[in-house]
Formats: structure tokens, sequence, C-alpha cells
């Protein structure tokens, strides 16, 4: 049974990165300029934030939950930093250090109301939407340049790697989230229960497991990383605008996806996710370099991409639920029923 | 159904009660609130605009009740909003003397049948293949902004086409023209599940679909049925804002519509969990949100600010909805009054 779904699991991520293959192949052939070192790199420039919202959203899917306030935290987050840097002069590191705060503390929040009182997640973190994007205005309703020298400098910097080929350290942040996420899910006992959650809830409570205290941890974690991708974000624009990240939290949800998280939890993994942000930043890439299609076509590729890989995911546990039953009918035991409407 | 009906206007009272609530405040605190006058032939005060500005939010509720009452949730209703828009207007052209490309109505049946297409989308993945509903109208949020700007080239399109103006701007009888096609699809829909069996199959759905579809209830095609009424709804919807603006803008049509209806769902009674559902609890659920953007908007405060108050709305309301929370409450007043 666990070597089955380890199967499926590693069967989706070899999907999701012939996928990338093709993709960047595909690129490479068809526009000269396409393929370099630095393009790849470009990928983790370009997506550092969104790789770090995907990196919570990665944890928060796979217990089971959602989080939809990241997008409006990461708005919040661009305006807090320029706005705190610009106009009350903080020291850089200290205003970084509070916005990571403030994102940690609205997880902690949306949290503790999803746990203590048993609220759906969903309208949780709707409400957390909301309130994210209206304190964007609160802070300020006009766009907000940052002309800081070490917000300059984190922007400009390259970091040479392999020949003239850099990296921003936005990308090396990014990466080191990544890192530490795939250590913590994979190595971590907070990291194993966050997939006893996802599994079933009430047997990882039977299990003695601490499923409260992990259920807050895990949406502390994603406004953690949605307050850090509001950083990186500002290095990234070098400004805080209060439309920033608007409808971020869905590019987030569907790279997971694509990533093959199951969105109803128990099983998926930050290399998926990473793939999947590559994916992402893959597809709109291309879109440049066709150069005739309208940007909106990437909205429509993902969105082709997220079916696709649901309609997988659903073709996948039909079957394992076909053997499942198989296997119980064999014992003479009654076959479960509605097998098809449970979820 | 006496006892069923009792317990629907008993859930009634409280979005009600927020709602006089919201009034009285508006009475005391907002001059010229309640203020109504006759101005070129048809009403005119804040409590007009009210009903005129929370239509388009009503009309995708009433969809999205009967998608909630199946324990389902659509919210890709924002997006079709957009393509019916951009549909409406692609059809009619951006001509500007006014001259339809096509016929009126053949523009304005086509934008509601890609709307209604949309929804069966939405239907056929969650019934037929089993996609979660977040997920499956998910598809569609992401992909349908996306179709609605490239339906209309990535530019907003004006309409000088006169007579298409009454769904945003018309008045009948001295109320605006888009409370008719409420109140109207309202009372179908009320009609249709409360004067036939389909109501009560939905909430069954809702309630436990694997019973339901054990008791003879197609369950697939219920489900299949609501999405598809979701869309039809949003593609009226998508009509009444294309005509207040006179243009579609693939971006902004219908941004966050979704959410202000789930809200006003959820604030009108009917429970996220599926089950019982109430059309007119939704109603008032609009007329509230509406009342309170409008309250905010006269205090001078920045719209966009209003989010904020909508947050703590949407957490006050959930805390309520929840037993867990009640049940503490009931906990802390008993506990003082065994104190004293």
């Amino acid at each position: 049974m666990t070597r089955k779904l380890l199967n499926s699991q590693s069967l989706s991520i070899l999907v999701i990165l012939c996928l990338f293959v093709l993709m960047f192949g595909y690129g490479s052939f068809a526009y000269t300029g396409f393929f370099s070192v630095q393009n790849f790199f470009n990928l983790f420039i370009d997506n550092a934030y969104l790789l770090i919202l995907a990196v919570g959203m990665t944890f928060v899917i796979i217990s089971g939950g959602i989080d939809l306030s990241v997008g409006s935290m990461l708005g919040l987050g661009t305006m807090l930093a320029s706005s705190l840097v610009e106009k009350q002069h903080l020291n850089p590191l200290l205003v970084i250090l509070i916005v990571v705060g403030f994102g940690t503390a609205l997880g902690f929040f949306m949290g503790c109301l999803i746990q203590l009182f048993d609220l759906p997640p969903f309208i949780i973190t709707l409400a957390g939407y909301y309130l994210a994007r209206g304190l964007c205005y609160v802070v300020s309703i006009d766009t907000i340049g940052i002309n800081n020298a070490f917000f300059q400098s984190a922007a400009h910097s390259q970091i040479k790697l392999i020949g003239n080929n850099f990296v921003s350290p936005s990308a090396v942040i990014a990466i080191v989230v990544v890192l530490a996420g795939a250590y913590i899910l994979r190595f971590t006992r907070f990291g194993r229960t966050v997939y006893a959650i996802g599994g079933n809830e009430q047997s990882a409570l039977l299990m003695g497991l601490p499923v409260g205290r992990t259920k807050i941890m895990i949406y502390s974690l994603s406004g953690f990383c949605a307050g850090l991708g509001g950083v990186v974000f500002t290095f990234y624009t070098l400004s805080g605008y209060a439309l920033d990240g608007k409808g971020m939290e869905l590019d987030a949800i569907a790279s997971v996806v694509i990533g093959g998280t199951l969105l109803t939890g128990g099983a998926g993994s930050i290399l998926g996710t990473v793939l999947g942000v590559l994916v992402y930043g893959t597809i709109q890439v291309l879109i440049v370099f066709q150069g005739t299609l309208n940007s909106w076509w990437t909205r429509i590729v993902i969105g082709f991409l997220v079916f696709l890989f649901c309609f997988l995911q659903r073709i996948f546990e039909a079957r394992k639920s076909a053997t499942a039953v198989r296997g119980v009918s064999q014992a003479s035991a009654p076959t479960p029923p509605g097998a098809a409407l449970q979820h | 159904m006496p006892s069923a009906s009792s317990l629907s206007r008993n859930k009634l009272v409280w979005p009600l009660a927020a709602l006089a609530c919201l009034l009285i405040f508006n009475f005391f605190f907002t001059p010229h609130f309640f203020h109504i006058e006759v101005k070129e032939g048809h009403l005119y005060g804040n409590l007009i605009d009210i009903i005129k500005n929370a239509g388009p939010i009503m009309l995708l509720a009433i969809g999205l009740t009967l998608v909630i009452a199946t324990k389902g949730i659509d919210i890709s209703v924002g997006s079709v909003v957009a393509i019916s828009a951009g549909v409406v207007a692609i059809m009619l052209g951006g001509d500007l003397g006014g001259v339809p490309r096509h016929p009126l109505s053949v523009a304005l049946v086509t934008a509601v049948l890609a709307a209604t297409a949309a929804g069966a989308w939405n239907g056929i993945l969650v019934s037929r293949i089993g996609l979660q509903p977040i997920i499956a109208t998910l598809i569609l949020f992401v992909a349908g902004r996306g179709i609605a700007m490239v339906l209309t080239n990535a530019m907003v399109i004006w309409l000088y086409v006169k007579p298409f103006a009454i769904f945003g701007q018309g008045y009948l009888f001295g109320l605006p023209f888009s409370i008719y096609m409420v109140v109207g699809l309202l009372l179908v829909t009320w009609l249709l599940t409360r004067r036939t069996a389909i109501g009560m199959f939905i909430e069954s759905v809702g309630i436990n679909p694997t019973a339901a579809r054990f008791s003879g209830i197609n369950a697939k095609n219920i489900l299949l049925g609501v999405y598809v009424f979701s869309g039809f709804c949003a593609g009226l919807s998508g009509l009444v804002v294309c005509s207040t603006v006179m243009s579609a803008d693939g971006n902004n049509a219908g941004n966050l519509y979704e959410l202000d209806a789930i809200l006003a769902v959820v604030l009108g009674g009917t429970s996220l969990n599926g089950g019982k559902f109430y059309l007119l609890g939704s109603m008032v659920g609009a007329l509230i949100i509406q009342t309170l953007t409008t309250t905010i908007y006269a205090f001078n405060v920045a719209p966009e600010i209003s989010q904020v108050v909508k947050a703590f709305v949407v957490y006050g309301v959930s805390l309520l909805q929840s037993e867990r929370f009640r049940r503490r409450i009931a906990g802390v007043f008993v506990k003082r009054g065994a104190v004293a």
C-alpha cells in the first residue's frame, strides 16, 4: 500500500519533470537565445516570491487545508516594507523582521480560529484575504518607491555562479526556503504530522499526535512564507503597491497542484512544487518569446494544466479505490458504497 | 410544511436584524440616508442606490445558494461574469453610432449561453469526474479571466448601443430595472425548489450524497444542475455589470464578486457544510454587504478599506456559526452565573 502510494507520487513527479524538460526543450529548439544556463537561473530569479509562497502552500495543502490569504499578505508585505523604510526610515533589517513577523502573526491568528473554533479554512483565509488587502490601503493608497541603499543593493546585486551566469539574492533566499521546507516536511516530527493530518485527521488525533498545535503552526508557516515573499517581491519591484500579488494565491495553489500534491491532503512534496513553479515560469517565458500571443494565455494554459493534473489524480485515485474494493470483497466483506462521491 | 417555513423565518431573523442595525446606525449618523426623491421620472436616493448596486451580487447569490446547499462552492462566478460581459460586448461591437453588430436579443442570449456553458463545465468536473468543487471551479477562476481577456483582445470595449443600457442603468415604474431581474429569477428559483421536490433533492445531496443516491435521487444530475444554474445566474449578472458601465473590461468586470456573493449566502444563514438553504436570506445578505459598503462611502473612507470591515464581518459570522464557539461562550456565561 505505501509502496503503491510512493509509486503514484514519484510517477506524478516524473510526469511534471518530463513536462518541464519538454517545454524547456521546445523553447530551446523553437527560439534562438532561449536555451542558456542564465535563462534557467532566471526562472528562479523571476519566480523567487512564487517559490516561497508555494512552499508554505504545500504544507497547508498536504494537511488538507487551503490558504487564500497569501497573495494579499504578499501585497501587504510590500506596502509595509516600503512604507516603513521610506516614510519611517527604520533599519531595513528591522523592517524585514517586522514584515515577516506580521505575516506569521496573521497566519497564527487564522490558524487559531480554524483550529480552536473548528471553522473552515476556506472562509477564514478568505477573510484574511480581505483583511490583508484592506490593510494595504490603510498603509497607503499610492505606490511607494524605495530608494533605500540596502534594498537597492539587494535588488541589483548579482551572485556569480558558473561562468558569467548569476542569481539574485532573492533567488538564494527562495532556494534556502525550498531546502528548509523540504527538510522540515521530510525529516522532522512536525513535517510527518502534517502528512498524518492530511491523511486522516481523526486517526492522527487518535495516534496521539499534536494535531491542534501542528495545524496552527502550518498556517503560521504559510503566513511566514507570505511575509517573506512580500520582502522578496519588494526586492524585485523596489516599490510597494496595494495591488501587488493580486491573484497570486491561485498561482501558488496551481503550482502546488501541478506539482502533484493531492488537494485532498496526505500526499505531496516540495520537489514537485518546485517543478510546478518552474513549469509555470517556463510557460510565461515561452509566451514572451512567442511574441504574438497575449500574456493572458498564461492563465488559460495554467488553468488547463490544473485541470489535466487534477484529472490524472482522479484517475489514480479511482484505480486505487478500485483495487481496494477488490481487496475487500475478496475478504468477503461488503463493498463500500459511493466510493466515487466520497472526498 | 409549516415547521420548515417557521424555521426559515427564524433563520431570516438574524440577517434581518443585522440589516436593521446597519440602517438604524445610518439613520442616526448619515445625513440624508433615507431621503428619497423623484428625479427624471424615477426614484432617487441612497436606499435605491443600494438596491441597484446589490443587483449583480444578488443574481450571483441566487445561483450560489443552491451550489452551497449541495456542500459545494463556485469560486468561478466572478470570472464567468467577465466572460458574459466580454461576449455581449463582442456581439454588440463598439460602433460609435450605436448600431449593434448583431441584434440585441441574439447578443444577450449568446452571452448567457456562454456563461451557462461555463457552468456546465464546472458541473461536469464536479459531478462526473468527481473533483472537489473548490478545485473544479478554481480552474475556470484562473482560466476564465484569461478567456475574457483573450476574447476582448485585452482591450476595454466601450458600448454605445442605447437599448442595452436598460439592464444596468434603466428604470421601470420608478425602480431600477435590475431589481425586476432579481425578483423574477428569485421567484422562478423559489417555485422550482420549494413547490417541487428539487429543493429537497438539493438539500439531501448536501447533507449526505450517498444516502441521497440510495434513496433514488440522481445525485450526479442534481450536482450538474446546480452548477449549470450558477453559470446561468453569472451570465445574467454579467449583462447587468456590463450594462452599468457600458463597457467590458475583462480584467475588472466581476472582480472579487465571488467573494461578495459567497459572503452574502453565508450571511443569509446557509451553511457552507451544505443542507438547508435560504434564498431570501442570501438576498438580505447581499443587501447587508451593499449597505455596509454604502455606509463606508458615506463616511468618506477609501472604498478599498471597506475590505477590512468585511473581513471582521466574516470572522464574526463564522464564529457565530461555529458550534464550538457557541458552546465556549455559553460555558463562560454559565460559570459567571455560578459565581454570582
